[in-house]
């Protein structure tokens, strides 16, 4: 079976899309996260598709990096996340408001 | 080492008063005097061994010490003062008003008197190393060491706008300084590409070739600092504000030397080294100088502050040393010494009145004064004698100044020599405002007024004599300066043909 | 004994600062001080012209070095003494006068505060008038000449309290300091030219390096000439002089009548040469004289008050002195500022008499039948009048004026109309001299006489009286008789005059026909305000009248023209616009930054939004371009 380029990094570009317009949207820091990891993902398949055109397992190395650091993301992330529930008694970004200029 | 020891003397007595100053005032005060005076009593010696220096100097050696250490050898920056006849001058004035300006704030000042003592004292070993300092980078240092303790003394012990005046004050002088540090960079690259010896030695960069239009602009990054310090129209609207919110002793300073070093910067860097960008430039300068005489007369008159209106005076009288530098003439230039001399004495004579009375009523509007004569016949009698020498009354100091430049003008141009004059009637009517609305007229204000203590009057007899003294007999400080001016016109280029009268056409 | 030049100026100063120090303490003593000090200036000024005429000095000059002032590139102004007979005549009336008018003033100031302030001030001011007419180099009568204006102007003001006389004081100064900065230009000129301000050399240099009518000494001589208008109260810088009787009287009677307002025409003379050569300058300043004298005659006679007919009689007459100098008749003009120096001193001096006698009323109108109360005061002020109005033949200031008349038509630098302006200015003289007279001293008495004059009163009024009357006698007209002291004496110093021979032999006729003039005009002038006495005449409320009692409204024409203007202009910008741009380039600042911190709302998609937006557009920028 045979996938061209373009369609793969089409799918990649609407992914990174899709998780772009998901940090930007939603309002709920949980969903926020998660968009950030389509949006990882949506990279990790354009190396994937990068290194099925080129003959060349870089493009997979790079996926594997990017699981890790993906996973180091949630980690740290979501105990940020905790941790401002914390402090506001809120996931919702429209009320963290701290870095407003007065 | 003299030289090096008057600034020493001065930066360690102002650390040592502001240490004392935590916990006794009164010691701070006079570890502050001491310092002063040792340095003049060093000065005075020096003279006294060097008959020589005030009669007859220039004829045999133009430097009179020439003090040299490595400072940063790498770069090419040395230590390097040397004294001539208009550093003398400078330096004797610059002495003289520390003296007063640590007196004349022995009792205005109440909080944190050490650290005002200490800037005090900064500020006038910053002021003393402009004053000899021959390396450039040197000098920039200088000039910087002046901006910072006049920018606390504005901005701690001012009055009430001090923060906009000490910012104003600040963002003025920082800016264009870095034009003066960017052409100062210039120079030493380009002296340097050009010999393969990187230096900041006056000495050296005076005789550089450089290109004219390269010339032309280094030149124009030192004009703007010091015309901005001097300051020249249109760039003097932070005096007045620094002024007015001053305390005496700032103002003194301000007044009596920190404008004196853009006038000195003017005759020992750019006229020298730029001859010809100089020359190309001086229409615009008189144009410059004959604006800020009439406009700052103007403005003087419009006042209602005291210490406003003789700040603006002083822009008015700065106009005077623009034209007499940008005139290349000796006459003029003997005038321009002159004048910073005299208008040294006069203005800061002036604020130390303006700060009595203050002190006295508690405002500067001079609307709220009047008919102090009545209670104050020796201050009265005093002011009339400086209000005579801002008016430029023959006798006095201030007359010979403007004389000498206006006549060394006239023989360059007489358009601008013409329209300067007229600034005279000016100077006329903003001068008498001083004494109409504080010393005659109806009485606006009920306090009991106390003439001049024993201190104030040692002030105002110490700036009476040098007023009278130089108006009449100015020949010293011609004869000490007259070899630095000459060789500075000299360098100029223009030839003045003068002794001999023209043949009958 | 000529070596004892410098104490003449010197005395008055050292008592000038003496009293600046220590006067609050002095007393009455300050008084005293300031009298001798003059006096003794007085007698040492006769002791060294004795010794100056009877054994003259080598060229008939005096001079005395004291220090070189300063020196740059031989351009040398010393402080330096010059005697000469036209210094010596200006120090003689100077001290002379001077010593009286200070005998007089410590009866006048009695009881004042400032007591020894004004002797101070007086003192300082004989010492500056000293320098001006001794100096040897125009810098040091420039001195001397803004030194005497601010004695002036200390003394209009010296009743300080009072809000107008500050305003009288600052307009004198200021109007005088006009015509200064002239004549300082002209000096610069002057050292451009010459590299020199030495009198003498100039006047030597003069035709050497100018020829007649050059541009530069046309331009030089104006200017100087500018600066003697200004001081001397000629058109058009007249107007400060009425205003500068705010002063006291003795005041007035020195400064203002009898030595500072002739700074001009001593400056004129010094430099007589400049004028000889530019003859359009000088024809100027005869022109000049002969307007002034009929505008400030026509002003004097619709004043009221008695300080300001003699103000502006003073205007008057110094016009005289000018149309002399213009005509080339500069010894005339001299012998004339000598007498009148007598004769106006007088009449301030019985002027002031008569004003303490009257509780410090200055309107003619109030007084009246002073005549039998004063009788001193009446004689020697009678004397005055009728030399100032110059009655025939017994009075000093007949031989002065008509010298003037007959040179102002026989000069060949004179003409008609010169003459008509002087003629009519002798009838106006009359009138006003007399109507004054009349008014004041005859009539019925409306009030009690409140000070009595004494002997520091009579003593001076006396001297000077007998001085009006006899002084003309040292220079008689020619037709009467070869005797004339004051043309020999200053010939050396002076040109002469050259007169159109076929001139002469109508002296006599001009003589008589003036004399009869004035005798008329003091007639009329009997027959309205004596014989038909009334309190108010309808003439005296015409429109003209007015305008003649206004100085010809040129007060109202400078301040339209000049001053409003200049405090409207300070006015509107008395914050200085300039620091409006840089108060602009702070605003503009603070403007962006509100601006900008509407973005940074703390809306986290906002900022991830603007990331968004900023790569998109960096990557396109990249691609693309």
């Amino acid at each position: 079976m045979d996938i061209s380029v373009d369609t793969g990094l089409l799918l990649a570009g609407i992914l990174f899309l899709l998780g772009l317009f998901g940090v930007l949207m939603r309002r709920n820091l949980i969903f926020m996260l998660l968009s950030v990891e389509i949006m990882m993902n949506a990279a990790a398949l354009a190396f994937v598709v990068g290194g099925a055109k080129w003959k060349n397992v870089d493009g997979q190395v790079m996926v594997l990096f990017i699981l890790a650091v993906a996973a180091a993301e949630v980690a740290v992330g979501l105990a940020l996340v905790i941790q401002m529930y914390k402090q506001f008694k809120t996931v919702d970004v429209k009320k963290m408001r701290k870095l407003k200029d007065e | 080492m003299m030289l090096a020891e008057l600034i020493i003397i001065l930066m360690l007595g102002g650390v040592i008063a502001w240490l004392a100053g935590k916990w006794s005032t009164v010691v701070s005060k006079w570890i502050a005097l001491i310092a002063v005076l040792i340095d003049s009593i060093i000065f005075i010696l020096f003279l006294a061994q060097h008959p020589e220096v005030l009669n007859q100097l220039g004829d045999k050696e133009d430097w009179l010490i020439d003090f040299h250490r490595d400072w940063i050898p790498q770069i090419g920056a040395s230590f390097h003062l040397a004294l001539d006849g208009l550093s003398l001058i400078m330096v004797a004035l610059t002495l003289f008003l520390g003296v007063v300006a640590v007196l004349a704030s022995w009792k205005e000042i109440k909080s944190r008197v050490g650290f005002h003592y200490f800037n005090i004292l900064w500020l006038l070993a910053g002021i003393l190393g402009v004053f000899l300092a021959m390396d450039l980078l040197l000098f920039y240092f200088f000039w910087e060491i002046m901006l910072i303790p006049m920018f606390f003394l504005l901005g701690i012990w001012g009055y009430e706008r001090r923060k906009e005046a000490s910012l104003k004050f600040f963002l003025f002088t920082q800016i264009s300084g870095l034009f003066m540090l960017i052409a100062i960079l210039g120079l030493y690259f380009v002296h340097g590409l050009n010999t393969g010896e990187y230096t900041f030695n006056y000495f050296a960069l005076l005789d550089i070739s450089i290109s004219k239009q390269l010339g032309f602009w280094f030149m124009c990054g030192f004009l703007i600092a010091f015309l901005v310090k001097l300051p020249a129209f249109p760039f003097h609207s932070w005096l007045p504000d620094a002024h007015t919110h001053s305390p005496t002793a700032g103002s003194v300073i301000l007044a009596g030397l920190m404008l004196k070093t853009a006038a000195y910067g003017l005759l020992r860097f750019v006229v020298p080294i730029f001859p010809e960008a100089s020359q190309t430039i001086a229409p615009l300068m008189m144009l410059l100088g004959v604006a800020g005489i009439l406009y700052g007369a103007k403005l003087t008159y419009a006042q209602d502050d005291f210490k406003r209106l003789i700040a603006f005076s002083s822009v008015s009288h700065m106009g005077f040393i623009v034209i007499g530098i940008f005139s290349f003439n000796v006459l003029a230039y003997q005038g321009t010494v002159m004048q910073m001399v005299a208008h040294g004495i006069s203005t800061s004579a002036l604020f130390v009145i303006a700060g009595a009375i203050k002190n006295r009523i508690g405002t500067r509007d001079m609307d709220k004064m009047g008919r102090f004569w009545e209670q104050m016949p020796g201050m009265g009698g005093i002011t009339v004698v400086f209000v005579m020498a801002s008016l430029g009354l023959p006798g006095l100091a201030n007359f010979i100044a403007e004389f000498l430049v206006l006549v060394g003008v006239f023989q360059v141009s007489i358009l601008w020599s013409v329209l300067a004059t007229t600034g005279l009637i000016a100077s006329m009517i903003y001068s008498l405002v001083i004494l109409q609305k504080i010393f005659y007229g109806e009485s606006h204000s009920k306090h009991k007024l106390k003439d001049f203590s024993i201190r104030e009057y040692l002030i105002m007899t110490c700036f009476i004599v040098a007023i009278f003294w130089l108006g009449l007999f100015p020949q010293k400080v011609i004869t000490t300066v007259k070899p630095v001016i000459q060789k500075i016109e000299q360098q100029a280029q223009i030839k003045f043909d003068y002794v001999e009268p023209k043949t009958k056409r | 004994m000529l070596n004892l030049l410098w104490l003449i100026p010197t005395l008055p100063l050292i008592s000038f600062l003496i009293l600046a120090f220590f006067g609050k303490k002095m007393g009455k003593f300050s008084g005293a001080l300031g009298v001798i000090s003059v006096g003794l200036s007085a007698l040492i000024t006769l002791i060294i012209g004795v010794e100056f005429l009877s054994s003259p000095p080598i060229g008939g000059v005096y001079e005395q070095t004291l220090w070189t002032w300063f020196d740059i590139n031989g351009f040398a102004p010393e402080i330096s003494l010059y005697l000469d007979p036209l210094g010596l005549i200006f120090t003689f009336v100077i001290t002379f006068v001077g010593f009286l008018i200070h005998w007089y003033s410590t009866e006048y100031m009695d009881g004042d505060e400032g007591y020894s302030r004004f002797f101070a001030y007086m003192n300082l001011f004989v010492f500056s008038m000293l320098m001006l007419v001794l100096g040897n180099n125009l810098l040091l009568i420039y001195f001397g000449w803004e030194a005497v204006g601010l004695c002036s102007y200390l003394l209009i003001g010296f009743w300080y309290k009072e809000p107008y006389n500050n305003y009288a004081a600052r307009k004198a100064f200021l109007i005088t300091r006009v015509g200064d900065t002239a004549m300082l230009i002209g000096l610069f000129l002057l050292v451009k030219d010459f590299g020199t301000l030495n009198v003498q050399q100039i006047l030597i240099q003069a035709p050497e390096v100018w020829s007649v009518g050059d541009s530069n000494v046309f331009w030089a001589s104006l200017l100087l000439l500018a600066g003697a208008v200004g001081k001397s109260a000629q058109l058009p810088l007249q107007t400060w002089l009425p205003d500068a009787m705010a002063g006291p009287t003795p005041v007035c009677a020195l400064i203002h009548a009898a030595t500072m307002v002739t700074a001009g025409v001593f400056l004129i003379a010094r430099m007589n040469v400049l004028f000889e050569m530019a003859p359009v300058v000088q024809h100027l300043v005869a022109i000049i004289g002969a307007l002034t004298l009929i505008v400030a005659g026509l002003s004097a006679f619709a004043q009221n008050d008695i300080k300001k007919v003699l103000a502006y009689s003073t205007i008057s007459q110094i016009g005289y002195m000018f149309l002399a100098l213009g005509v080339g008749a500069w010894s005339a003009g001299i012998f004339h500022f000598m007498t009148h120096a007598f004769f106006k001193a007088l009449l301030f001096l019985g002027a002031g008499a008569v004003i303490l006698a009257m509780h410090h009323e200055q309107d003619m109108y109030k007084m009246g039948g002073l005549r039998k109360k004063i009788p001193v005061v009446y004689w020697t002020f009678l004397f005055g009048s009728a030399a100032l109005a110059a009655i025939p033949i017994v009075t000093a200031g007949f031989y002065s004026k008509d010298k003037i008349l007959f040179l102002s038509l026989a000069s060949t630098k004179g003409n008609i109309w010169l003459w008509i302006a002087g003629f009519v200015g002798a009838f106006i003289t009359a009138l006003y001299t007399f109507r004054m007279v009349f008014i004041t001293f005859f009539g019925k008495a409306k009030m009690d006489v409140e000070h009595r004059p004494k002997m520091s009163f009579k003593i001076p009024l006396i001297i000077l009286g007998i001085l009006s009357l006899i002084a003309g006698f040292i220079e008689l007209p020619d037709v009467w008789g070869d005797f004339t002291l004051i043309s020999d004496f200053l010939g050396g110093t002076l040109p002469v005059i050259n007169i159109i021979p076929e001139m002469e032999r109508w002296e006599i006729l001009l003589q008589v026909i003036t004399g009869v003039v004035v005798l008329i005009g003091v007639y009329i002038t009997w027959q309205i305000y004596v014989k038909k006495r009334k309190e108010s005449y309808a003439f005296e409320q015409s429109g003209l009248f007015n305008f003649f009692f206004k100085g010809w409204e040129f007060d109202w024409l400078y301040n339209t023209l000049v001053v409003a203007p200049a405090v409207w202009l300070s006015r509107i910008d008395q914050h200085d616009f300039i620091d409006r741009i840089y108060g602009g380039i702070g605003h503009l600042n603070l403007g962006l930054n509100k601006v900008f911190s509407r973005t940074q709302n703390g809306y986290l998609k906002i900022y991830l939004g603007g990331i968004a937006v900023g790569m998109i557009v960096a990557l396109t920028i990249v691609l693309f371009l």
